[in-house]
């Protein structure tokens, strides 16, 4: 790209008028390849909403036929004789929720739509780096999730075997169908193998476009963090993803063609010994699946974590505080994420040996997370806050992002995992962390970049009717958890663990000074989750009604930000920028001293003479 | 004696065994832990809101904070996550994995065999020895697959559903499975271990209370996995020994 200008200009002569299927279907442009991802992870995150609250029907009142769902033609055929939720159902939404949430809503929302969109604008290139295999990318992802709805309408049902897909059980369930490859089972391994598929076109394509398309003066350490979480993100998709990629296909052939990569000797299956060579062990499924499942955490969380990095600079109107320590702390926390793994399976007869190495790397890890976390917090000190929705997303999620990182740290010791291993406990902990962290980070950047794209403010009115009831429900849902967790309650259990009654010792709740046990708590989790289902209507309003009337933007930099996206039109063209951007100076100089506004764009040219880059970036 | 505050006000269930109240302790110190610094950064964070809204402070600080206090509580953090790794976790897992009582001719001795939907606990009878045991001889009649060759298997026991144990006297778990993965969770006892097929998994511990309670599977294992319910029964030193007297052997006697 020697001359911007000239690009800008080749692009209007070939693609005038593209033709619609081209334009918004099969694109190339990474801002519509951002808003194809946008808009297909927020559908997948309502379905797999809507399958937890049908969970949470039957975990608060297990004896009782489900509502409105009862009368449904297609719905009831999964239903008990009286109505109810049964195991195989229960056990088909809680795998697909995990599944959904995870691998086809917040990834793809936050490294898919987010990184696409913001990624290129923000370094300041016309496009990434590989457009086609970004299309590509998005194509297999979007495969992939239709193969995981359609596996609900055959006659198995979707899988059903947790997110996790263990071996034995996810090889041997539903095996009593005819056609194997037509059931649940079968098709999400199928359906996994496109995801991944999608994951790693994506990330080579952001790693290619971070370290080859950054604008003139755009230098390593004038990247904004945001763009650094996606290079690490990146790197932890393409290394994590290939093992599972193959794990998948080792299951798909222990399953349908009868090899025994993960079947042990001798299984005796409903009192008759299965039909399978064996010698296979079922943990090194678990190997290979917590070897990606982990990493992928931080592909849930890093993310996040930058979306609110860009949000609190802006709105605090001072620099982000510590951004290099962020960048060598997001690095650190890439590299271990790698060797903590084995931490999800200290309940399969682990050595002192092992559990040291592991307990020390997990307890490790907590050290850039937290450097993470404080500089966000530290971030506010000598700001001048405003609080527009974007920034109430950004500032809840500190505190509760923090208590989904502290609860994690009686887990990585292997003693407490004796008790906790396995218990709502963990539920809380994984959810604080991806439910009120990861999502309203995501949240914040819809609010945030939405004038960007649509030349149109999301309204505030709205935003706070989002906001406050979904903060509240957050919390409604999650932080029973943790007392039952503590109480001993395990997870996946249809009847909400009606085992349990017995341990429900209540002195928490007498505190509060609330009359009921352990078990009682089921429901208010399970109101707090159907009042949140609520909450997002007023999001949903405001994202189509903002579209066309909402309050229009006066500048193409409305929230006078710093960074290089803003510098393009609204919306940016095809090639983003109408002249070649040059990065002058840092991300984040607000409130710089002597300056005449308060923020100093990374793009304006500095008035004591020509830019004098720091160092020497690639040229294209 | 247990550290309870914060454990009661959790809810934590009660203690009945001998290394549950170091698990129990530990999970209070690693919650004050937590607790000091979320409260810390709770106070930090809403102050810092409060103080620095656009209203009262409407010129942003360019420098903001210059102390190294934050560097201090990262030390602090650490410092402390070597006193919890050191002084607890460490040892403390060494125990439960690494000295498994050596005096086991003493120890009370079961396999816990999960199966789709149930337990089967298989003890090693009067002589203390347990027998071989193969996913091949296993028959309806013989739902552990005992060896009938095995001179110890003659007087080995099977107790379906219901886990009886002594108190007070050190208790040596095996945790397998014959079909999928489960997972034998005791809660009273503050101990669990995953049952996969083909490996063996020991726990012990030592029960120090009398009663009766529910064990839980702890892995999805399909569609009754809730329902996978056994009961775990400690009794007197002496009522076990009759129970134990008391139970027929699984496989025939030998004309």
């Amino acid at each position: 790209m020697s001359s911007h200008a000239s690009h800008a200009d080749d692009h209007g002569d070939h693609h005038h008028d593209p033709p619609f299927w081209k334009k918004y279907v099969f694109t190339t442009d990474h801002k519509v390849i951002g808003i194809q991802y946008g808009i297909v992870s927020l559908l997948f995150l309502a379905v797999g909403f809507f399958l937890m609250m049908v969970m949470r029907w039957s975990i608060a009142y297990p004896d009782r036929p489900i509502p409105f769902l009862s009368s449904m033609p297609w719905f009831d055929s999964w239903l008990d004789n009286e109505a109810r939720v049964g195991g195989d159902l229960y056990n088909m939404l809680g795998a697909m929720h995990g599944t959904i949430m995870i691998f086809l809503g917040v990834v793809p929302l936050a490294f898919g739509a987010f990184g696409n969109y913001v990624t290129p604008l923000q370094i300041g290139a016309p496009d990434m780096a590989f457009p086609r295999v970004n299309m590509a990318s998005f194509w297999s992802f979007f495969i992939g999730g239709v193969m995981m709805l359609a596996s609900f309408f055959m006659p198995s049902g979707a899988a059903k075997a947790g997110w996790t897909n263990y071996s034995p059980i996810a090889t041997i369930t539903d095996t009593h169908f005819l056609n194997l490859l037509w059931t649940g089972g079968t098709q999400w391994l199928l359906a996994m193998v496109f995801l991944i598929t999608s994951s790693l076109l994506g990330a080579v394509n952001f790693i290619t476009t971070i370290i080859n398309l950054r604008c003139k003066g755009m230098s390593w350490m004038r990247m904004p963090f945001f763009v650094w979480a996606m290079l690490v993100t990146g790197f932890l998709l393409l290394l994590a993803f290939p093992p599972l990629e193959v794990a998948a296909i080792m299951q798909l052939l222990d399953r349908t063609t009868g090899t025994s990569f993960f079947i042990p000797t001798g299984l005796n299956v409903n009192g008759m010994p299965m039909d399978a060579a064996g010698g296979g062990s079922p943990l090194l499924y678990q190997h290979l699946f917590w070897f990606l499942g982990h990493p992928e955490v931080y592909v849930l969380i890093l993310p996040a974590i930058a979306i609110v990095a860009e949000i609190i600079p802006n709105n605090t109107r001072r620099p982000l505080w510590g951004h290099h320590t962020m960048v060598y702390s997001a690095m650190v926390l890439g590299f271990f994420s790698f060797i903590v793994w084995a931490h999800h399976m200290y309940m399969t007869g682990m050595g002192a040996g092992v559990t040291t190495f592991f307990q020390t790397v997990t307890v490790l890890i907590s050290v850039p997370s937290v450097i993470l976390i404080t500089s966000l917090m530290i971030s506010l000190w000598g700001g001048s806050i405003r609080f527009n929705t974007p920034m109430l997303f950004a500032t809840a999620f500190l505190p509760m992002f923090g208590i989904g990182g502290l609860t994690g740290l009686p887990l990585a010791f292997s003693e407490l995992d004796l008790h906790l291993h396995d218990t709502y406990y963990v539920i809380g902990h994984f959810h604080y962390v991806v439910a009120p962290g990861s999502l309203f980070a995501l949240f914040a950047g819809v609010y945030y970049w939405y004038p960007k794209h649509t030349g149109r403010y999301m309204n505030e009115t709205l935003g706070h009717l989002h906001f406050w009831p979904s903060l509240i429900c957050m919390n409604g849902i999650f932080a029973p958890m943790f007392l039952q967790g503590m109480a001993g309650f395990h997870r996946r259990a249809v009847d909400g663990g009606a085992a349990y009654e017995q341990l429900s010792h209540t002195p928490a709740l007498q505190w509060l000074g609330l009359d009921m046990s352990m078990i009682d708590l089921n429901i208010v989790t399970s109101a707090s989750a159907w009042i949140m289902a609520i909450a997002q209507v007023p999001f949903v309003i405001n994202f189509f009604w903002s579209a066309r009337m909402g309050k229009k933007v006066t500048s193409d930099n409305p929230w006078q930000a710093t960074t290089l996206e803003w510098a393009t039109p609204t919306p940016p063209p095809h090639g983003n920028f109408l002249t070649e951007p040059v990065a002058c100076r840092d991300p984040y100089e607000y409130s710089v001293p002597g300056a005449d506004t308060d923020f100093t764009p990374q793009w304006q040219p500095d008035p004591s003479g020509t830019p004098e880059p720091e160092e020497s970036p690639v040229h294209h | 004696m247990t550290l309870a505050f914060l454990n009661d006000l959790l809810g934590t269930p009660d203690v009945a065994s001998e290394h549950g109240a170091q698990v129990k302790n530990m999970a209070e110190v690693v919650h004050w832990v937590m607790a000091v610094l979320g409260v810390g950064w709770g106070i930090f964070v809403f102050y810092a809101l409060w103080r620095f809204r656009a209203k009262r402070n409407p010129k942003a600080i360019y420098s903001g904070v210059t102390s190294h206090f934050s560097t201090h509580v990262e030390v602090g953090v650490i410092v402390v996550e070597v006193v919890l790794l050191l002084g607890f976790a460490f040892p403390l897992w060494a125990a439960r994995v690494e000295r498994i009582p050596v005096d086991r001719s003493k120890a009370v001795k079961v396999r816990a065999v999960a199966e789709q939907f149930r337990w089967t606990f298989h003890y090693a009878g009067p002589d203390n020895s347990m027998g071989l045991t193969k996913l091949r001889s296993i028959t309806s009649a013989n739902p552990i697959g005992l060896v009938e060759q095995d001179p110890n298997a003659t007087d080995d026991f099977v107790s379906v559903n219901e886990l009886v144990l002594p108190k007070g006297r050190t208790c040596v778990v095996q945790v397998t499975s014959k079909d999928v993965i489960h997972g034998l969770a005791l809660i009273p006892m503050w101990i669990q271990a995953d049952a996969i097929p083909g490996k063996e998994i020991p726990i012990w511990f030592v029960p120090t209370k009398t009663g009766e309670w529910d064990i839980v599977c702890a892995q999805l294992c399909g569609q009754s996995h809730a329902r996978m319910v056994s009961k775990l029964k400690v009794m007197e030193g002496k009522d076990f020994d009759k129970w134990y007297a008391g139970q027929n052997p699984l496989l025939p006697k030998k004309p």
